[in-house]
C-alpha cells in the first residue's frame, strides 16, 4: 500500500480550522489536506449557541457553517489530536492512529472552564456552554422548566444566557465576583449598564461574591449553591460561565511554547518552539493562538473572537504557502459583538489595561452610546451599545493611536466626562515565561 | 476649467444632460476642495467611509450663502436664533442622532414591508389607468402622463389621505417640487407660491391628523398619530406634520426621476426593453442598475462638525461636504465597466438610495412602483421610441431628472 502523502494537516475543525483550510485552497494549494476535529460534527458556528439556540429559535444542529464546495479535504472528526511528535512530523489521535504532516495549522481553540469536581462539579444539572452538544443539552434542560437557574460568571456567555433565559421567562440569578457584569472585558463603568439591564429584565444580580460550592440532592442533582458570603441559593440548573482555557493539553511534550493560555506565535502566526524560535512548518490561528500585537506594545494576546478566527486563519494559511522570506505580519484589531437584552454591543480594540473611559456619543442612561477607552493618553478601544454604525471611525482612531478621547466633534455628543473604566485586578498571575505579560480578551 | 470649479460646472444646467464626464474628472481627486469652500466627495470608498463618520452632520447645515437681510450685522444677530428654532422644526432628513433615530424608527415601523406590499394592487390599477388615458395618442410624455401623478397617489394611499382629496395633493406636490431644489433660483412670486403651498398642506395635515386621532385607520398617519404604548404622543405635532410633508415631498420627485430615468435608459437600450417585455422578472435587476447608472438623487450635502481626514485629504471643520453619490456609482475602482448599463452585473452596491443612517426609508416602495410601472410600459406601449434625446431636464442638479420625456408610440395595448 502506498502511503498517503502527508500534506497539510489542520488540527481543529471549527471556524478557524475551516476558514484556514479554505484559504489554503483559495490560494492555490492543491496537495493533501486533512482536518482533525475533536467533535464528531462538521464545523459549526458558535455565536448562535448562546442566543438563538438557547431561545429555541434555531436547533443546535442547524448551526453548521457553509463550506467551500470543492474543499477536497479528508475529515478526521470525533477523534482529537492527543500528541505531537515534531521530529517525526506526526500527530497521534485519540483513536490511536498516527497522522503524518508536512505542515501543521493549529486551530484547536479553547474549552469551557469546568466547575471543579471537588466543589460539586460532578452534579447533574450543571452545564457549560461552549459547543453544540452543550447548547443542545442546556436547551433540553431549559425546556423542562427549571425552578431556578443560577448563572455563575457575568462574562459575555453568562450575560447572553441570562438575557435569553429571561426572555424565556425563567427565574435567573447571576453571580459575579465584580461589581458589574462584563467587568473583565469592558470594565464596571460600561458593565454597569448591563447590570441595570439584568435587573430590569427581572433577573437577580448578585455582584461582588462567588460560589464556593454546589450541593446536590439524594439523586446527585444540583440543589443549592453555597456562596462566599455565607448565603445559599436554591437552584436546580446551573450554567458555569467561567471563561475558557486554550486547548493545548495535546501539545505537552511537543517542545512548543504552549500552556493553558495558548500557543505562542510570532507576528507571522508561526508557533514558537521552547527556545523561542519560530517553527517554519507549524502555524496557529484562532482562539488558541497568542501573538504580539504592535498596537498594544507587543503584548502577547489571544483573541477569542469570531472575526479573529476568520482573519488569522486566512493569514496563517497565506504565510504557510509563502516562502520564508515572505512571511507577513498579522495586523489585526481585536473586535467582538454580542447581543443581549435587546442591545447590540460591539467592541474594537483592547480595553484591558485602559486607565480611562469616556462616553463620546449618546448616553449610558439611554443604553445607546459609544464609549472610548484611553491608556496613557492614547485611544485604545471603543465599544458601542446600539451605535455600531459609528464604530469604524473609532476603529480608525484606535488603529492610528489617536489622542484620547478621539473625534471631538461628533453628532449626539454629550458633555464628555472622563471616568475610570473599573477593571478588576488580573485574575491570574502573569506566566513566568516567556512574556512579561499575557492578556486574554 | 480648473478643478476647484468642477462642482460649479455640475450645477450649471448646461451640463444637466450628461454630468458624468465632470464626475470622472472630480473622481481624479476623490475629495475635491472647491472654490466656495465645499468638498466634493466622488469615490465609492470615500463616500462609504464618510456615511459612517460621526462628524458629518445633516442638521447643522452650512448657513445660506446669501445673507437674508442684506445687513451682515443683523444676520449675525438674527440668524443664530432663527437657526436654532428651525433646527428643531426640521424633518428627519435634516436631523442628527438622537432625534433623527427616534423619528426614523417610528417611520420605519409604519413603513412595514407588509404595508408596502399591500399597495401593489392599488399601484397596478393606477398605472393601468394612467396608461389607458393615453389610448388615443401617438405620443406620450412619460413625466406628466405617468411618473408625476403616480407617486402622489401612492403616498396619499400610504398616509391615509382620503381619495377625494388627492387632486389637492397633486397640486401641492407640483408647487413644492421646486422648493426642494437646493439650487433653484426662485423669484418672489415662486417663493410666495411655495410658502403658500406649505401653509395649505400644513393646515390640511393638521385637520387630517386630528381626524386620524379620532378615528384611527390602518394607515401610516394613524399609526404615527395615535398614542404610543405608554399612552403618550409618539411624535410632537410638529414632527408629525414635518414627517408627513417630508414623505410627500421627498418621496415624490425622487420616484418621478426613478421611473423616468429607468424608461429613458431602456429606450436607449431597446434590447433591454424587449427582454423586460418577454420576462417581467428582470424588472428588479433593471431597476437596481438604473439606481446605479442614472440615480434619482445625485448628491446630498452635509457639514463637517470637525476636521476629517479621508482619502488623503483633510476636510476642515465647518466645511460643507457634498456626497456625490452618482459619481461613486460609476467609480471604476468599485465597478467593472462602470459606464456600461448592465442589468446583469452581480456587484451592484450602489448609492442610489443614499446610505448610512439617512438611507432612503421609502426604498422598498420606490422599487415596487418602478417595477410595476416599467413592466406595464414595456408591455403596453407599442413600438416606443424617444422623440428627443437627450430630453430637456429640470434645472436641479441633485434631484436630477427629465422635465419631459416624449415617447413616440404606435398605440397602446
Amino acid at each position: 500500500m502506498t502511503p498517503v502523502p502527508a500534506g497539510i494537516v489542520v488540527v481543529g475543525a471549527s471556524l478557524a480550522g475551516l476558514r484556514g483550510a479554505e484559504a489554503l485552497r483559495r490560494a492555490g494549494y492543491d496537495g493533501p489536506l486533512t482536518l482533525v476535529g475533536a467533535e464528531p460534527h462538521r464545523p459549526y458556528d458558535r455565536p448562535p449557541l448562546s442566543k438563538h439556540v438557547l431561545a429555541g429559535e434555531l436547533a443546535a444542529d442547524a448551526t453548521r457553517l457553509p463550506e467551500l464546495a470543492d474543499l477536497g479535504a479528508r475529515w478526521r472528526l470525533g477523534s482529537p489530536a492527543v500528541a505531537l511528535d515534531r521530529a517525526a512530523r506526526t500527530l497521534r489521535l485519540a483513536d490511536g492512529s498516527a497522522l503524518a504532516y508536512e505542515a501543521l495549522l493549529i486551530a484547536t481553540g479553547a474549552e469551557a472552564r469546568p466547575w471543579p469536581a471537588e466543589t460539586g462539579g460532578g452534579l447533574a444539572g450543571i452545564f457549560t456552554l461552549r459547543g453544540r452538544d452543550d447548547a443542545a443539552a442546556l436547551r433540553d434542560a431549559l425546556v423542562a422548566g427549571p425552578r431556578q437557574v443560577l448563572i455563575v460568571g457575568g462574562g459575555l456567555i453568562g450575560c447572553e444566557a441570562a438575557s435569553c433565559l429571561r426572555d424565556l421567562g425563567l427565574p435567573v440569578t447571576l453571580v459575579d465576583p465584580n461589581s458589574a457584569p462584563l467587568a473583565r472585558g469592558l470594565g464596571t463603568f460600561v458593565g454597569g449598564v448591563i447590570a441595570e439591564c439584568l435587573r430590569a429584565s427581572g433577573a437577580t444580580f448578585r455582584p461582588g461574591t462567588t460560589v464556593r460550592a454546589f450541593e446536590g440532592d439524594a439523586a446527585g442533582h444540583v440543589a443549592r449553591a453555597r456562596l462566599a458570603d455565607g448565603s445559599t441559593i436554591e437552584t436546580n440548573l446551573v450554567i458555569a460561565a467561567l471563561g475558557a482555557t486554550r486547548a493545548t493539553g495535546w501539545l505537552r511534550g511537543a517542545g512548543l511554547r504552549a500552556d493553558a493560555g495558548g500557543v505562542t506565535c510570532d507576528a507571522a502566526c508561526r508557533v514558537l518552539d521552547a527556545e523561542g524560535a519560530p517553527c517554519p512548518d507549524i502555524y496557529a490561528a484562532g482562539d488558541v493562538a497568542r501573538w504580539p500585537i504592535p498596537l498594544y506594545d507587543n503584548r502577547l494576546i489571544a483573541v477569542e473572537h469570531w472575526g479573529n478566527a476568520v482573519e488569522q486563519a486566512a493569514h496563517a494559511a497565506r504565510n504557510m504557502l509563502a516562502g520564508p522570506g515572505d512571511q507577513r505580519p498579522y495586523a489585526h484589531l481585536p473586535a467582538f459583538w454580542s447581543s443581549q437584552f435587546g442591545i447590540n454591543i460591539k467592541l474594537v480594540g483592547l480595553p484591558e489595561g485602559a486607565d480611562s473611559v469616556a462616553v463620546v456619543q449618546g448616553s449610558r442612561a439611554s443604553r445607546r452610546f459609544l464609549a472610548v477607552y484611553g491608556r496613557g493618553g492614547r485611544s485604545v478601544a471603543a465599544v458601542s451599545f446600539d451605535q455600531a454604525r459609528w464604530l469604524p471611525a473609532y476603529a480608525e482612531a484606535v488603529t492610528a493611536g489617536d489622542p484620547f478621547p478621539p473625534i471631538t466633534d461628533a453628532t449626539d455628543r454629550p458633555r464628555v466626562e472622563i471616568a475610570a473604566p473599573g477593571f478588576p485586578p488580573p485574575r491570574r498571575p502573569a506566566p513566568t515565561r516567556p512574556p512579561a505579560e499575557t492578556v486574554h480578551v | 476649467m480648473s478643478d476647484d470649479a468642477l462642482f460649479a460646472a455640475v450645477m450649471d444646467p448646461a451640463n444637466r444632460a450628461d454630468p458624468y464626464p465632470l464626475y470622472a474628472r472630480l473622481r481624479r481627486r476623490p475629495v475635491s476642495p472647491q472654490r466656495d469652500g465645499s468638498y466634493v466627495v466622488s469615490s465609492h470608498a470615500a463616500i462609504r467611509s464618510l456615511l459612517f463618520d460621526p462628524r458629518l452632520s445633516s442638521e447643522d447645515l452650512p448657513p445660506p450663502r446669501r445673507p437674508r437681510t442684506g445687513n451682515p450685522l443683523k444676520d449675525l444677530i438674527l440668524n443664530p436664533i432663527k437657526n436654532r428654532i428651525s433646527a428643531t422644526h426640521r424633518p428627519l432628513i435634516f436631523r442628527d442622532p438622537p432625534d433623527h433615530d427616534r423619528l426614523r424608527s417610528l417611520v420605519m415601523r409604519e413603513f412595514s414591508i407588509a404595508r408596502v406590499q399591500a399597495l401593489r394592487p392599488r399601484i397596478a390599477q393606477e398605472v393601468d389607468g394612467l396608461i389607458d388615458a393615453c389610448r388615443a395618442r401617438r405620443e406620450v410624455c412619460l413625466v406628466s402622463d405617468l411618473s408625476y401623478p403616480l407617486p402622489v397617489t401612492v403616498i396619499c394611499e400610504l398616509l391615509g389621505v382620503p381619495r377625494e382629496d388627492e387632486p389637492r395633493f397633486q397640486a401641492w406636490a407640483t408647487q413644492l417640487a421646486t422648493a426642494v431644489e437646493p439650487d433653484a433660483r426662485h423669484d418672489d412670486a415662486t417663493r410666495r407660491q411655495i410658502v403658500g403651498a406649505f401653509d395649505d398642506i400644513a393646515a390640511y395635515m393638521r385637520d387630517l391628523i386630528r381626524e386620524k386621532r379620532r378615528r384611527p385607520a390602518d394607515d401610516m398617519l394613524s399609526g404615527l398619530a395615535v398614542p404610543g404604548p405608554d399612552g403618550r404622543k409618539q411624535m410632537s405635532d410638529f414632527d408629525l406634520l414635518s414627517t408627513a410633508v417630508l414623505l410627500l415631498v421627498a418621496g415624490h420627485e425622487t420616484t418621478v426621476n426613478l421611473i423616468t430615468n429607468a424608461m429613458l435608459t431602456l429606450l436607449r437600450h431597446p434590447e433591454e426593453l424587449e427582454r423586460l417585455k418577454a420576462d417581467p422578472e428582470r424588472a428588479p435587476r433593471l431597476i437596481e442598475e438604473v439606481l446605479r447608472y442614472e440615480p434619482p438623487v445625485h448628491f446630498r450635502t452635509r457639514k463637517a462638525l470637525g476636521a476629517i481626514a479621508v482619502a488623503g485629504e483633510m476636510i476642515p471643520k465647518g466645511a460643507p461636504v457634498v456626497l456625490l453619490f452618482a459619481a461613486a456609482n460609476r467609480d471604476p475602482d468599485r465597478f467593472a465597466a462602470p459606464d456600461r448599463f448592465d442589468p446583469d452585473r452581480a456587484d451592484i452596491e450602489h448609492f442610489g438610495f443614499g446610505g448610512g443612517l439617512h438611507y432612503c426609508v421609502g426604498a422598498p416602495l420606490a422599487r415596487i412602483e418602478a417595477e410595476i410601472a416599467l413592466v406595464a410600459l414595456s408591455r403596453r406601449l407599442v413600438a416606443p421610441r424617444l422623440v428627443d434625446d437627450p430630453p430637456p431636464y429640470r434645472p436641479g442638479a441633485s434631484l436630477r431628472g427629465p422635465e419631459q420625456l416624449r415617447i413616440g408610440i404606435d398605440g397602446i395595448v
